[in-house]
C-alpha cells in the first residue's frame, strides 16, 4: 500500500485526466486526491486543463438560471392538441 | 407565470394531482401542463436546437404522458417521469433527423488527445464575472449544441437539470458507469470546444 501510494506521486498526466472528473464530483479516494493535487502542483499543462474545466462547468451551471422560456403560442397550441382549450384565453393579450 | 393562468393549488400535492390525472380531470392535465411544460420544453429544444423540433416533443411528450398516466408508479417524481419520456422522444427525433440528412455527426471519441493541452490563458470569462450576458449564453448553448447526442443528453440532464449520475442513469436507461463515462467525455468535449473563449 505504502509503495504504491508513493508510486502515485508520479501520476501521468494521462491518470490525471482519468480522475480529473471523479475528483471534481468529490467522488475521488483520498489518497488518489493527494497524488493529483501533488501533481497538480508541478504539471501546467494539467493545471490548465482543470482550471479551464472548472471555469466551464462554472459557466454551464449559470445556464440553471436561464432557461429556454416557454413562447406563449407554444403554450396555447400545447393546450390545445391536449383538448385543453377551455383553459385558453379567447384573446391574448 | 406568464402565458394561460391555471390555478396550481388546486392539488396540494403531487399525490392529489396524479389521483386526479387518473380519473382524467381536465383541470389536473392543465395543471401538469403549466407546472411542467417550461422544463420539458427547455430540455427539448436545447437536445435539437430546433424550435420546431422542440415543439412536437413537447406535443408528443404530454400526450404520451396523459395516455399512459395510469402506468405511472410513483417511483420516480412526476418531472423526472416527464422528463424521461422527453429526453426519449427527443433522440428519436435526432435519429430521425440523422437519416433524413447525411450525417456528418462526429464519431464519439475519448477526448484527451493532444489538443486537450492547447494553452489557455485565465481571460474574459472568468468565473467572477458577474451575470452572464447574452452573448456568452449564446457561445455556451452553440457550444453544448455541437456535443455528440448520446453525450448531450447526459450533459444537459447532469449539469443543467442537476440530476444525479444515478437519476440520469435511470431517465436514459443506461447503467450509472455508462453515464459517469459520457459525462466525463462531454465535459472534456465542451471544455475543448470553449478553450478559444476561455482564453
Ligand atoms: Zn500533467
Amino acid at each position: 500500500m505504502s509503495a504504491q501510494s508513493q508510486h502515485t506521486h508520479t501520476n501521468s498526466c494521462h491518470e490525471v485526466l482519468a480522475h480529473l472528473n471523479d475528483y471534481i464530483d468529490g467522488e475521488l479516494a483520498p489518497e488518489l486526491c493527494e497524488a493529483l493535487e501533488a501533481h497538480l502542483e508541478v504539471c501546467e499543462d494539467c493545471r490548465v486543463v482543470f482550471d479551464t474545466l472548472n471555469k466551464t462547468l462554472y459557466l454551464v451551471h449559470q445556464l440553471r438560471n436561464t432557461s429556454p422560456q416557454l413562447p406563449e403560442t407554444v403554450e396555447y397550441r400545447l393546450f390545445a392538441v391536449l383538448n385543453l382549450e377551455q383553459f385558453v384565453p379567447k384573446k391574448p393579450e | 407565470m406568464t402565458g394561460i393562468e391555471i390555478d396550481l393549488d388546486i392539488y396540494p400535492d403531487e399525490a392529489s394531482l396524479l389521483e386526479a390525472l387518473k380519473r382524467g380531470e381536465p383541470e389536473a392535465c392543465a395543471c401538469l401542463v403549466k407546472q411542467y411544460a417550461p422544463r420539458v420544453y427547455a430540455i427539448a429544444i436545447r437536445m435539437l436546437n430546433d424550435p420546431d423540433d422542440a415543439e412536437e416533443v413537447l406535443q408528443e411528450t404530454f400526450i404520451s404522458a396523459c395516455k399512459n398516466i395510469h402506468k405511472f408508479e410513483g417511483r420516480s417524481a412526476l418531472g423526472t417521469w416527464l422528463h424521461r419520456i422527453a429526453t426519449n422522444a427527443a433522440l428519436m427525433h435526432l435519429r430521425k433527423r440523422k437519416h433524413r440528412e447525411v450525417s456528418l455527426d462526429e464519431p464519439i471519441e475519448m477526448a484527451g488527445g493532444e489538443d486537450i493541452y492547447r494553452e489557455v490563458e485565465d481571460g474574459s470569462l472568468a468565473p467572477d464575472d458577474h451575470a452572464m450576458n447574452s452573448e456568452v449564453r449564446d457561445m455556451l448553448e452553440k457550444a453544448i449544441a455541437q456535443l455528440p447526442e448520446t453525450l448531450r443528453a447526459v450533459f444537459i440532464l447532469r449539469e443543467i437539470e442537476g440530476y444525479s449520475t444515478e437519476e440520469t442513469a435511470n431517465i436514459l436507461g443506461i447503467s450509472v458507469s455508462a453515464t459517469k463515462v459520457r459525462l466525463h467525455r462531454a465535459r472534456l468535449r465542451l471544455r475543448e470546444l470553449l478553450a478559444p473563449y476561455l482564453a
